[in-house]
C-alpha cells in the first residue's frame, strides 16, 4: 500500500502513460496486420497527447482564457499589491521566495502544453490518412493486410508486375 | 510466436525503464513544476510570459489562440502546410484526381423520400436536421476562437465532419455534390495562400514574416495590438479552410479508394 501512496498515486497519470505507450509499442512490434499496427501508433500517439496535457495541470488553475471584462481592474489591483508581497490567493505566497510569482500565474494553466497538443492531434489524424491510404495500395498490390502473407509474395517474387 | 514473445521482452524493458525514469518527475498538478513555473531563478518563462502579457500584447483573452496564431506562428502555419501534404500525398497515392468528373452515377440510395429506400428514412430526415446546426456551430467555434474555446483547427475538424456526416447518411456522391473535388482542392490551397499572405503582407511592410503588429495600417486600428487580434481571426480562418477541405477529402478519397464514385 506504501507503493501504490507514495509512488503511483502522485504520479499515476505517468503511469498511464507508460502503459498505454506501451500497449500501442506492442501492438506495432507484435500484431500481422497493417491495420492493427496502424491502430498501435494512435493509441502510441494518444499516450503521448495524455503525458503533454497532464503535464499542463495545475492545481487551483483554470482554462488559459482570461475573463477580460474583468481584467483592466485586476491587471491593476495585481501590480499593487504585488509591489507589497501580499498573500493574493489563499495558500500561495507571493513575493520575492518563489521568484515573485504574478497571482495571475496561479490561477491559470500554462497554455503551451494545449497549443502543441492541439495541432498535433489535427496533424495526427491527417498523417493517420496517409498511412491508410498507403494500405489499401498494399491491399490493392498483394490482395492482403497480414504482412507474413505479403511478405511470402515478395520472397516467391510475385509482385504482379 | 517468436514476435510476440520479443515484442513481449522489449516492451516490459522499455516500460520498466520508463517507469524507473517518471519517479523523478513532478507530482501531477504540482503547480511548482518546471512546465508550470518555469525553470528556478532563471529569466522569466515563456509559460509565465504568455500568461502575464499577452493579453496586452494582442487583446485576445484565449491564450491558446494567441500563442497558436502569433507567438507560434511559424509552428502553426507549417503544421497547416503539413495536413496540406498529407492531403496532396492522399491525392498522389490513391491517383484519381481529376478522372471522370462527369461520370459520377447517382447511387439510388440517395432519395432519402417515402418512395426511396425505407431504412434511410430517420437517418436521413436526422441529417438534414443537424448538419446546418453542426456547420453554423463551426462556424463560431472558427470566429469565437479568441474568447472562447475554439481557433481554426477546432472548426475546420467540425465544419470538415459535418459533410463527411452527410456522406454517411447518404452516400458519397451526394456529398460530392455540395462539395466537389474541385471545390476542396481549392479551399484547400486557398487556406494556405491566406495564412503565407499575412506573412507576406507584414513583410511588404517592411516586418518580419507574420509580424503582424505593422498591419494596423491595412485594419486601421487604433495600436499594433488590436491589429495582432484582427490577423490572428484571418489566420484561424485560413486553418479552418484547410483542415476543412483535408478532412473531408481524406474520407472522400479513403471510402472510394480514390475513385470518388461510391463506397460507404
Amino acid at each position: 500500500m506504501d507503493f501504490i501512496r507514495e509512488t503511483i498515486q502522485p504520479h499515476f497519470n505517468f503511469w498511464i502513460y507508460v502503459i498505454l505507450m506501451m500497449i500501442g509499442l506492442w501492438a506495432v512490434i507484435a500484431k500481422n496486420n497493417l491495420i492493427k499496427k496502424l491502430i498501435g501508433l494512435s493509441i502510441f500517439q494518444t499516450a503521448i497527447i495524455l503525458l503533454y496535457v497532464s503535464l499542463g495541470v495545475k492545481d487551483g488553475a483554470t482554462i488559459p482564457i482570461l475573463d477580460h471584462h474583468a481584467e483592466e481592474v485586476e491587471m491593476a489591483e495585481h501590480a499593487e499589491e504585488a509591489e507589497h508581497g501580499v498573500e493574493l490567493v489563499p495558500g500561495h505566497e507571493i513575493g520575492p521566495a518563489n521568484g515573485g510569482r504574478h497571482a495571475l500565474a496561479d490561477t491559470i494553466a500554462n497554455p503551451l502544453p494545449h497549443v502543441l497538443m492541439l495541432t498535433a492531434i489535427v496533424v495526427g489524424v491527417a498523417t493517420l490518412g496517409v498511412a491508410l491510404s498507403i494500405s489499401q495500395m498494399v491491399f490493392k498490390e498483394f490482395g492482403t493486410l497480414e504482412e507474413n502473407e505479403i511478405l511470402e509474395q515478395l520472397k516467391a517474387g510475385n509482385t504482379d508486375d | 510466436m517468436f514476435a510476440k514473445v520479443f515484442a513481449t521482452i522489449a516492451v516490459v524493458i522499455t516500460g520498466s525503464l520508463l517507469l524507473y525514469g517518471i519517479t523523478d518527475f513532478p507530482a501531477f498538478g504540482d503547480p511548482d513544476s518546471p512546465a508550470n513555473a518555469g525553470v528556478e531563478g532563471g529569466a522569466p518563462s515563456a509559460p509565465l510570459y504568455y500568461i502575464n502579457e499577452s493579453y496586452n500584447d494582442t487583446k485576445v483573452p484565449n491564450l491558446v489562440t494567441s500563442v497558436l496564431a502569433d507567438y507560434r506562428s511559424y509552428d502553426t502555419m507549417f503544421e497547416t502546410v503539413v495536413i496540406f501534404a498529407a492531403g496532396m500525398a492522399i491525392f498522389a497515392i490513391l491517383g484519381a484526381v481529376g478522372t471522370d468528373k462527369d461520370a459520377r452515377p447517382v447511387h439510388p440510395q440517395m432519395n432519402t423520400s417515402v418512395n426511396g429506400d425505407h431504412s434511410r428514412i430517420i437517418v436521413g430526415t436526422t441529417v438534414r436536421i443537424v448538419v446546418p446546426v453542426v456547420q453554423l456551430f463551426a462556424l463560431y467555434v472558427v470566429a469565437h476562437g479568441h474568447h472562447s474555446p475554439g481557433g481554426g483547427f477546432q472548426g475546420g475538424v467540425i465544419l470538415g465532419s459535418s459533410f463527411i456526416l452527410i456522406a454517411l447518411a447518404g452516400n458519397l456522391s451526394t456529398a460530392l455534390e455540395r462539395f466537389s473535388e474541385r471545390s476542396y482542392m481549392l479551399l484547400a490551397s486557398i487556406g494556405i495562400l491566406i495564412y503565407g499572405g499575412f506573412g507576406v503582407l507584414c513583410m511588404a511592410l517592411d516586418r518580419n514574416f507574420l509580424d503582424y503588429g505593422v498591419l494596423q495600417k491595412v485594419f486601421l486600428t487604433d495600436g499594433p495590438e488590436m491589429a495582432r487580434s484582427h490577423a490572428m481571426l484571418g489566420v484561424e480562418v485560413g486553418v479552418a479552410c484547410t483542415v476543412t477541405a483535408i478532412m473531408f477529402a481524406i474520407y472522400a478519397n479513403l471510402a472510394s479508394r480514390g475513385t470518388l464514385k461510391d463506397g460507404l
